[in-house]
């Protein structure tokens, strides 16, 4: 609630919002640690859960920054991380849109958009591995989590299909 | 195409632009979004033809931040300058802010049940499959050694050896960017 942690949210959140290259996926390795082992604002499952709640909510996925700023500072820190975690971003888009209708046939806009390819692959895939190392995951967990890719790769399954069909396992697993 | 944008420009007020990009923010899940802003903005309004939507996704996608706020950006500033963007990006992450809060005010109250904890730790699951998704969909576009080469290498890094990302994306992007521009012959457009 002090203005420190407001300034340390936005300080967190802010270079992370310019290096979300490919979408919100890139930074959430990143994100796990720094508010886990470097700020210790949450435990892993924790965070895990946050992970969760923001993919089965509408909007995007960066939208976890609201509840790591509500679980920091409330109210106020959950709209710090938010303004935090697009403004740099969209100032960023808002130049480079114009930069390229300026531009049409410069050579460095296709190596730029060729070139930004590979780093957002490499931190997808990063991503994906610190949710799971963050949720310490079980080998239910783990098949799961291939089967829906399986099943959104090859299929066209939607994924609230998926979501409601996993919500539904694991919940009577818990029961039984 | 300035006169186009200039027409388009004087047509679409503020408030329409927040009441749509709020629509679409409320409706989409889960990487669905360019989808519904395709359906609303190319095909119910007209508000952009389609090739001028398939680059505007191009660009938002290689660009840091959250595609749907990207794409809000974009379109927005299209059609009404920096203040339209402004106004599509809010309608487009106002709703979910608040349906997201709500969750975490449930959360706080009953996420230490284990019926809870267990659904929530199903859908991280699922969030996990759909994020390797989104990267086996990615990955389509690297095809050469070099760039796979940076892929892995960053992917190595980062989450494998949890080195911070923001040192190892500002060295290696320019290096990715550089050998696009000078090693590897541009595809025949």
């Amino acid at each position: 609630m002090s203005d420190g942690r407001l300034l340390v949210i936005a300080l967190v959140f802010a270079p992370l919002s310019l290096m979300s290259f490919g979408g919100g996926q890139a930074i959430i390795a990143d994100m796990q640690h720094q508010t886990v082992d470097i700020h210790h604002w949450m435990t892993g499952p924790e965070f895990a859960d946050f992970f969760a709640l923001s993919r089965a909510a509408p909007g995007p996925s960066t939208l976890i920054s609201a509840l790591i700023g509500w679980k920091v500072a409330g109210p106020l820190g959950a709209i710090v991380a938010t303004l935090a975690i697009y403004i740099p971003s969209s100032l960023a888009v808002y130049g480079a849109v114009r930069w390229w209708h300026a531009r049409n046939d410069s050579p460095w806009r296709g190596a730029l958009e060729r070139g930004l390819a590979p780093v957002a692959v490499g931190l997808v895939f990063a991503g994906a591995v610190a949710v799971m190392q963050a949720a310490h995951v079980n080998a239910l967990q783990i098949f799961t989590t291939l089967l829906a890719a399986g099943l959104l790769i090859f299929t066209r399954i939607g994924i609230y299909a998926i979501m409601a069909a996993a919500a539904l396992v694991f919940a009577l697993l818990q029961w039984l | 195409m300035s006169s186009e944008s200039s027409t388009e420009r004087t047509s679409v007020s503020l408030l329409s632009l927040i009441m749509v990009f709020s629509r679409v923010g409320i409706t989409s899940f889960g990487g669905s979004t360019a989808a519904w802003l395709y359906r609303e903005l190319v095909q119910r309004r007209g508000w952009l033809d389609e090739e001028h939507f398939v680059t505007a996704l191009t660009i938002c996608q290689v660009l840091p931040g959250a595609n749907p706020v990207n794409l809000s950006i974009y379109v927005g500033s299209q059609l009404r300058g920096g203040i339209g963007g402004a106004a599509a990006a809010f309608g487009m992450v106002m709703p979910p802010f608040c349906i997201i809060l709500m969750l975490g005010y449930f959360y706080s109250r009953f996420g230490g049940s284990p019926v809870a904890h267990a659904v929530l730790g199903g859908l991280a699951a699922v969030g996990v499959g759909m994020t390797l998704f989104i990267g086996v969909k990615l990955a389509g576009q690297v095809r050469r050694p070099i760039p796979i080469l940076i892929a892995v290498a960053i992917f190595i890094a980062v989450g494998v050896l949890r080195w911070p990302m923001i040192p190892v994306v500002l060295v290696l992007t320019p290096l990715s960017i550089a050998v696009q521009r000078w090693l590897i012959p541009k595809k025949s457009a």
